[in-house]
């Protein structure tokens, strides 16, 4: 009796959380414009998808900037989680508390901080500054997930590293990376992931003729919903389920 | 010590970064709110606390109200299904756990706007709920079910569960079950246990997960422009259109700082209470 409520349950809130997702999916093959009734299967929309410029564009753009940005976040915070477990320095436990406010702070205070910051210097907002922006809130996810693992090891794997005649760089480069190497692809898909999906941040710090995803989802929706979005959304839903799953993969795997 | 060009560099890139592009806008946003408007220039280097009084204008304290019983609300119902959910996720056998745990991981990291959007497909007039519920019978006619306060609530709900679900779920994990054996043999009642064993060693993840739903529930600004009516406003969407329709930074700003000082609480509690139970529930989300 317990049993049978209990999987009740959890049945109901995993059923809150994905049906309308499953729903979403399949209506991005339904073949009607207007209607939520079934009128049969398409694939007119996944195409028009790949067709219409505008979208291609802005998944183009999506793509890149995310790509950009999670190399770029995972190559300084490893560095940093690295230099966090090996270095004491002025300001070490600040900073690394720093990294978690960055973590829990709402994204709406970084877009407009960023927006202003980047207008006040004079720099335009664009491609560059939307870079920019993504690296800097990857770049936390991307400490601690590298930080959590690198905290598990034998710190005299580093004096044997050392006594050997290791330069600092040597270790990092081959003991530390290849160690490290789960945790560093965890970080750079979770980052990617986080690029891809942001909308709070990259509306303050994109320019008017730059388009990314998720920004163009919002504008059009705001419009009125259009079957083109349910394909777009899926394509977006699956990009990150698979990203997602492999990180978390990664991580546990080799724990 | 070691010193080597390869330990200043790895110090300083993280930490130069973070500087630059997290403290130095911060020192803006603050800097900004003392500012006052200007129609040309959008902030003149005059000090004034106007931001600040236009803040505690009824316009303003109206959306922040709103936006806080709003906020609370989500907090507290996404607490109060997580918290048994996290606790059977925590007792069922390995095999099962790993996949159940995967699948909340899922919609953690997946974009909300989708899932925010997945919504609205849901409640629309012909949507699926109105169709079903037409056909049942139930209703004669379509409900609103978009642009309504409860939307913005559900979709609040539905986008924070997963954040309040997982923080929960590791501080549980956490928990030492010999603590609770060791009671009941000295004799305490199942409310005992809960209320002086389990509650005060899981108060770090209930503390994080409030914080992971509470912030985002202030400031998602696009799930109100999805769901909700005219009406509906969020301390985010207030803060996006003094940036984006009036222009008008220092109070865009001041309302900013009033978020930050909001999330300074939340964070203090949960250093406050964690060092108390000495287990986590911040980290580890991957």
């Amino acid at each position: 009796m317990k049993r049978a409520a209990r999987f009740i349950y959890l049945t109901c809130i995993y059923l809150f959380l994905y049906v309308p997702i499953f729903v979403l999916i399949a209506y991005s093959f339904n073949d009607t414009k207007y209607s939520t009734n079934w009128q049969g299967f398409t694939w007119k929309w996944y195409e028009q998808l790949f067709t219409d410029s505008p979208l291609k564009e802005a998944l183009v753009n999506s793509l890149v900037i995310a790509l950009l940005s999670s190399v770029t976040a995972t190559l300084l915070g490893t560095l940093g989680a690295f230099a966090f477990y090996r270095y004491r320095f002025l300001g070490r436990k600040v900073m690394y508390s720093f990294i978690y406010i960055v973590m829990m702070s709402p994204d709406i205070v970084m877009g407009i901080s960023l927006l202003m910051f980047f207008i006040t210097i004079g720099l335009a907002t664009g491609p560059l500054t939307l870079l920019l922006a993504h690296i800097t809130f990857c770049l936390p996810f991307v400490v601690v997930t590298v930080y959590s693992r690198i905290s598990g090891f034998d710190r005299n794997i580093i004096d044997v590293a050392k006594d050997l005649g290791a330069s600092e760089l040597q270790m990092f480069r081959h003991i530390m990376m290849p160690m490290l190497m789960p945790a560093i692809i965890a970080g750079w898909l979770l980052s990617f992931t986080l690029s891809l999906d942001d909308v709070v941040v990259s509306f303050f710090t994109t320019g008017p003729t730059f388009e990314i995803l998720p920004l163009k989802i919002y504008s059009m929706v705001r419009l009125g919903i259009k079957p083109e979005i349910n394909a777009l959304s899926a394509v977006m839903f699956l990009l990150s389920l698979v990203t997602v799953t492999v990180a978390h993969l990664v991580t546990k795997e080799n724990r | 010590m070691v010193r080597s060009r390869f330990r200043n560099f790895s110090i300083g890139s993280t930490m130069l970064w973070i500087i630059i592009f997290v403290v130095v806008p911060y020192i803006f946003v603050v800097l900004f709110s003392f500012l006052e408007r200007d129609p040309v220039t959008t902030v003149a280097w005059r000090f004034t606390l106007a931001g600040y009084g236009e803040i505690l204008s009824p316009v303003f304290l109206k959306v922040c109200w709103y936006s806080l019983l709003l906020a609370l609300g989500t907090t507290v119902i996404s607490l109060l299904v997580a918290y048994p959910f996290a606790f059977f996720l925590v007792r069922l056998p390995e095999a099962y756990r790993r996949i159940l745990l995967l699948l909340m991981i899922i919609p953690f990291w997946t974009s909300s706007l989708i899932r925010t959007y997945a919504l609205v497909i849901l409640f629309k007039a012909n949507g699926i709920i109105n169709t079903f519920l037409l056909w049942t019978g139930v209703i004669d006619e379509p409900l609103n079910l978009l642009y309504t306060q409860t939307a913005v609530f559900v979709g609040l709900v539905y986008t924070l569960l997963p954040f309040m679900v997982l923080p929960l779920y590791t501080s549980i994990h956490k928990l030492d079950w010999r603590l609770i054996d060791a009671a009941r043999d000295l004799g305490a009642t199942s409310r005992h246990i809960f209320f002086r064993i389990i509650l005060p060693l899981t108060m770090p993840g209930i503390v994080a997960g409030s914080t992971m739903v509470f912030l985002p529930a202030l400031g998602l600004f696009y799930i109100p422009d999805f769901l909700g009516g005219a009406r509906s406003m969020l301390i985010g969407n207030f803060i996006k259109n003094q940036f984006l329709t009036t222009g008008n930074w220092p109070v865009g700003s001041a309302a900013s700082v009033f978020l930050t000082l909001i999330m300074c609480l939340f964070l203090y509690v949960y250093f406050l209470s964690s060092r108390k139970a000495h287990t986590g529930g911040m980290g580890d989300m991957a």
